[in-house]
């Protein structure tokens, strides 16, 4: 053979290739078996698409439909698909679309320009542009989105309302806030859950669980089908729907009966703590603070000086005045400051240091007081309890006695707000400690006559109507309440509290709460065949008119609503928050009211023309 | 029917095997490449693989009429075919229109084919004709002459076409002067020019030891070349003297330099403890060469001064003389670059794809990085990376073992010529489809700098499988008649 001396030289050349290919194969060993790759692919072809779960229904207690959804549509922009068409000189016809969604070019490239500053924008990722669209808006769209390509429609369902009330109770829902999105990474920008009201206490139960599915993307962003035919994909889980305890046509004549009022009303069935009725006035129709109205109705509503976001009946407070008498003649007895025998005399107006309204009978025992609200006659029995065995050594004996008229007073839901309440929104009444009392008077500075204002509720104790409603509950429970709640269930039914009084002092000041409605303050609004306790109340107010002022529960015996009304700057509490609650106790034990004319009375009446209606 | 008998009985069956399930299994890929999710069958002519379906029946179709050629055919028309070859080329590159910037594709009514595909089989003819002339031998310059123009002509022409990847190809070609007899000193020159060359752009920015002046790359590549000097004297048996004084002198050198440099007294230029290393060699190397009279000191000096220039202009070749887009290719496959969304961006899809196949793959027409197109050129030059995406690294490695057995029967069936005209072009047909496993694959996992050619039977398009199956199977013609002899 010829030249065939090199023949060795295979074997080089056979090696050489053998050394590359293993060299190939230790790269191949390194890329996908040592390094992971797996989520980048992932980033790149999968599309985690967010299935909304529908927020779960709200109903009376009477199984009425309270809040439902509606659908809604947003607008989604994928600018990555903008740019690919401008490439191919189709550019989209920007003004057919914004005469189809009714904006203006300027709004637009507005519109653009925040896209694509937010927070983890990716050209490839479909970008909400406009949101909650209507049914109608939507239809019109739909015909022609053809036409715009890289606007895609995602839909989602907005909340919708029976009747145009409960604002404050049922609350609202509204875009998750930075803050929401860090302690919950549930959420996610863009994101609707709720911020106040019933719809934020029971937000996760209400939200159910939204769902995912698995799409797959190619290069250019389109959606190409499902990861799997949807085998990792997530089903939404509906939210629960949920009952409130509040009696709609309840709720529906109070906030009526509030129209042209600031004030509030909370009506409580006093067995279960479930609040039958909670109202607040200037209020708003819920189906304002939806969509995409939200924001701008959102800021009416915080710049009205009448503050209607304000939810009077939680966060107003008040000193309780008059109203506050049948706790005094209860936690009086308790500590052994009288009995309901004991009299004290009354020289009407000119009595001192603390003057009548009026001139009545004298000397009256506890019942008489309650029924006239003989204010001489609850400053003697204040005295009495915090004076019983003297001042003692420092006032010793005089402040163990504040203490335990503090605590009894307390027992009564006063003070600090429910803690375990699922009542949203609510703020601490006040019951002074003695520190308080020492830091204004200094130590030895303050005896029962000094803080003699609180004798009538006068004084330094502030309830807010929720307070003040729970505790004539706890006078129509002869002793005991449930915490106050929204939500209808069992387990509320367990937060039970037992005042410090004996029940055996409850009978007296109901008769007394009886006798005012059949003879004092409160016999014009007396009802007809159901016997009912109350208590007006009349507070000054350095502000103008005085606060009226109204509490009591129907029937006398086994009461099956306690209610309180508080009207602000409006008169005396016969006058107006008197009426309102009897309107409202025939109301809800009568399922009607008969007495059509003070209703309309009453509706139509203002007391402050500031108050609009929203 | 003798002749049919003949082909039947001497046709080495192995590499048909090979060349079938290569094909077969490439066109599953370009399958699996081009699916989207509309497509129902690998059939349907409106895709990429029921196209390719009818390359491959036309390939075969080729093939048995190349069979049934007379060898001497090819032989006798080998130069004719050249210079026919070299025109096409030509009228190409003025005529073609504009492609993507390559000027290669000749465009026939519906057909368009690049020639340059073509010219690949038609330039190892003529450089077997050239080669296997009689009193032939690759000693003189005129030798090196001829076979280097038949090389360089149609590259440069392709250069010209602006497709500088199958320009590439020719160097391939190498393997073959290799084999018959190229000193193995020149790709040993190669080898050295190529890891220089990366040593130095690689570490070209990296001050070494702290000192501003002295690049790391060219200490580095300095040292290593010290070291094959070393290496040379070692295997130069006759002189240990010299070998024993220059490792001494280097080594105390060094390790005074480091000494010096550690505790901090001056800080060391290593470039110049280098270059008076190397000066100092060069030096006592020519005076023994002279006292000696060794010829090969003269040799190792030049080495050493040649490579010294080498190293230099290494970086003026790489700012200069190549072009930005070429230096970026190169610097991204140095790890020196980033660029996920530029030049890098193919390469790292590339990466994603096959990395996330992981061990067993994702499964055929499962892969989601192929099917969403996230790697572009996934059925022609990337096809690999479907390869890898779906059948893992088993699929991978097993398709590298598929090539290196054909590679292997391939260079069998070359050392079985008789005839050196058929063993020339047995080389080169391994030497091309070598060079494009090596470079594409090497590319595909990010080895290699991105250079667009064709992985041999598995990359979607007519051209490139017509001229692999027409470079295969006129080598397989000439084992036939060789065989058919013997017998």
């Amino acid at each position: 053979m010829i030249n065939d001396s090199f023949s060795n030289r295979q074997y080089v050349i056979r090696i050489f290739i053998a050394v590359l290919l293993a060299i190939f194969v230790i790269q191949l060993f390194n890329l996908q078996l040592i390094k992971d790759y797996g989520e980048q692919a992932d980033s790149n072809a999968l599309l985690r698409r967010t299935i909304y779960a529908p927020r779960g229904l709200i109903y009376d207690r009477n199984g009425v439909l309270l809040v439902y959804n509606q659908p809604t549509y947003d607008i989604l922009i994928t600018m990555h698909e903008l740019r690919v068409m401008a490439k191919n000189k189709t550019p989209l016809d920007t003004l057919e679309l914004c005469k189809t969604l009714s904006i203006t070019k300027v709004e637009f490239d507005k519109r653009i320009k925040e896209v694509k500053h937010r927070i983890g924008y990716s050209p490839r990722v479909p970008q909400r542009f406009i949101t909650q669209l209507s049914p109608v808006e939507y239809a019109v769209l739909q015909e022609k989105l053809h036409r715009f390509p890289g606007f895609t429609i995602q839909s989602r369902t907005l909340r919708n309302y029976t009747y145009p009330v409960a604002g404050h109770a049922l609350g609202s829902i509204g875009e998750v806030s930075r803050w929401m999105i860090e302690k919950d990474p549930y959420y996610k920008q863009g994101d609707y859950a709720g911020v106040s009201g019933f719809e934020k206490s029971y937000e996760v139960a209400l939200r159910g669980q939204n769902g995912v599915e698995i799409l797959l993307r190619d290069v250019a962003g389109r959606i190409q089908g499902r990861y799997k035919k949807g085998e990792f994909d997530k089903a939404a889980v509906a939210g629960d729907n949920l009952t409130v305890t509040l009696d709609i046509q309840l709720q529906i004549l109070a906030e009526e009966l509030l129209q042209g009022k600031k004030g509030s009303v909370v009506a409580i069935e006093p067995s279960t703590g479930e609040i039958l009725a909670m109202a607040s006035n200037p209020t708003w129709n819920p189906g304002l603070l939806v969509g995409r109205e939200r924001s701008h109705n959102y800021a009416v509503l915080l710049n009205d000086p009448t503050k209607p976001l304000l939810n009077r009946a939680t966060q107003g407070t008040y000193s309780p005045g008059s109203t506050f008498k049948p706790l005094q003649g209860l936690v009086c007895q308790q500590e052994g400051g009288i009995t309901p025998e004991t009299l004290f005399a009354c020289n009407g107006p000119s009595s001192s240091p603390i003057r009548c309204t009026h001139h009545h009978g004298s000397p009256v025992n506890l019942e008489s007081a309650i029924e006239q609200s003989c204010n001489p006659y609850f400053w003697n029995a204040y005295r009495e309890t915090l004076e019983k065995g003297g001042y003692g050594d420092r006032n010793a004996n005089f402040k163990a006695n504040y203490e335990r008229w503090r605590n009894d007073i307390m027992s009564f839901g006063l003070g600090p707000k429910f803690k375990d309440s699922d009542v949203p929104d609510q703020v601490n009444g006040s019951v002074p400690s003695i520190k308080t009392y020492d830091k204004w008077y200094g130590a030895r500075g303050w005896r029962a006559i000094t803080i003699r204002s609180n004798s009538i509720g006068q004084g330094e104790v502030q309830v807010t109507p929720l307070q003040l409603a729970n505790s004539v509950a706890v006078i129509a429970n002869e002793g005991y309440y449930i915490t106050p709640h929204l939500h209808k269930c069992d387990s509320m039914l367990n937060h039970k509290h037992v005042s410090l009084i004996d029940k055996k002092y409850f009978p007296v000041v109901k008769q007394g709460m009886w006798r005012v409605c059949e003879f004092g303050t409160g016999k014009w609004y007396k009802l007809d065949s159901i016997p009912m306790c109350g208590k007006t109340g009349t507070v000054d107010n350095s502000h103008g008119r005085p606060h009226s002022l109204f509490v009591g529960f129907a029937p006398k015996d086994n009461p099956k609503i306690a209610i309180a009304v508080v009207i602000e700057t409006s008169g005396f509490g016969a006058t107006w928050a008197n009426p309102i609650a009897s309107v409202l106790l025939e109301q809800y034990l009568t399922g009607t009211v008969k007495r059509t004319e003070l209703v309309n009375r009453l509706k139509t009446s203002v007391t402050d023309p500031d108050v609009k209606k929203y | 029917m003798s002749r049919n008998i003949s082909i039947k009985s001497s046709i080495d069956w192995p590499i048909v095997f090979l060349y079938l399930a290569l094909v077969f299994l490439g066109w599953l890929n370009v399958y699996g490449a081009s699916y989207d999710y509309d497509q129902t069958s690998i059939f349907d002519f409106s895709y990429r693989s029921g196209k390719q379906f009818i390359w491959i029946i036309c390939a075969i179709g080729l093939a048995g009429i190349i069979l049934l050629i007379d060898s001497r055919f090819f032989q006798s028309f080998s130069t004719l075919f050249y210079i026919l070859m070299i025109l096409l080329l030509i009228v190409t590159a003025v005529v073609a229109p504009d492609v993507k910037g390559s000027r290669s594709w000749l465009v026939l009514g519906p057909l368009s084919i690049q020639p340059a595909e073509f010219s690949k089989f038609v330039t190892a003819l003529a450089l077997a004709k050239a080669m296997s002339s009689y009193g032939f031998k690759l000693r003189s310059f005129r030798s090196y002459l001829i076979t280097g123009l038949i090389i360089a002509l149609p590259a440069l022409i392709i250069i010209m076409q602006k497709e500088t990847g199958s320009a590439l190809v020719y160097a391939a070609f190498l393997l073959v002067l290799y084999r018959e007899g190229m000193p193995g000193l020149i790709p040993l020159i190669g080898f050295c020019c190529v890891v220089l060359f990366i040593i130095v752009i690689r570490f070209s920015d990296v001050p070494f030891a702290g000192v501003e002046a002295a690049s790391t790359g060219l200490v580095i590549a300095f040292i290593l070349m010290l070291l094959v000097v070393l290496v040379f004297l070692f295997l130069y048996k006759s002189d240990k003297e010299t070998l024993k004084y220059l490792s001494l002198g280097y080594l105390t050198l060094y390790a005074l330099a480091a000494l010096i440099h550690l505790t901090g007294w001056i800080s060391v230029n290593f470039l110049y403890v280098s270059l008076f290393c190397i000066s100092a060699s060069v030096i006592y190397l020519c005076v023994n060469a002279i006292r000696f009279r060794l010829r090969h000191y003269w040799l190792i000096a030049l080495f050493l001064v040649g490579f010294t220039g080498y190293c230099y202009s290494a970086e003026y070749i790489f700012e200069r003389i190549l072009e930005p887009h070429q230096q970026m290719r190169i610097k991204v496959v140095l790890g020196m670059e980033n660029d996920p969304r530029g030049v890098g961006y193919n390469v790292n899809q590339a990466k994603i794809a096959i990395g996330s196949g992981g061990f067993f793959g994702k499964g055929f027409l499962n892969g989601t990085q192929t099917k969403l197109k996230y790697v572009p050129e996934q059925d022609t030059d990337f096809i690999f990376c479907t390869v890898g995406e779906e059948f893992g690294f088993v699929g991978s490695v097993a398709l590298l073992m598929i090539y290196m057995f054909f590679l292997f029967r391939l260079i069998r069936m070359a050392e079985r010529q008789r005839e050196p005209f058929a063993r020339i072009y047995g080389y080169s047909v391994v030497g091309i489809f070598f060079f494009h496993i090596a470079i594409n694959i090497g590319m595909v996992i990010g080895l290699a700098p991105v250079i667009g050619i064709p992985l041999p039977f598995f990359s979607y398009g007519g051209s490139s499988l017509w001229s692999f199956t027409f470079l295969l199977f006129i080598f397989l013609r000439f084992d036939i008649s060789q065989t058919a002899r013997v017998h």
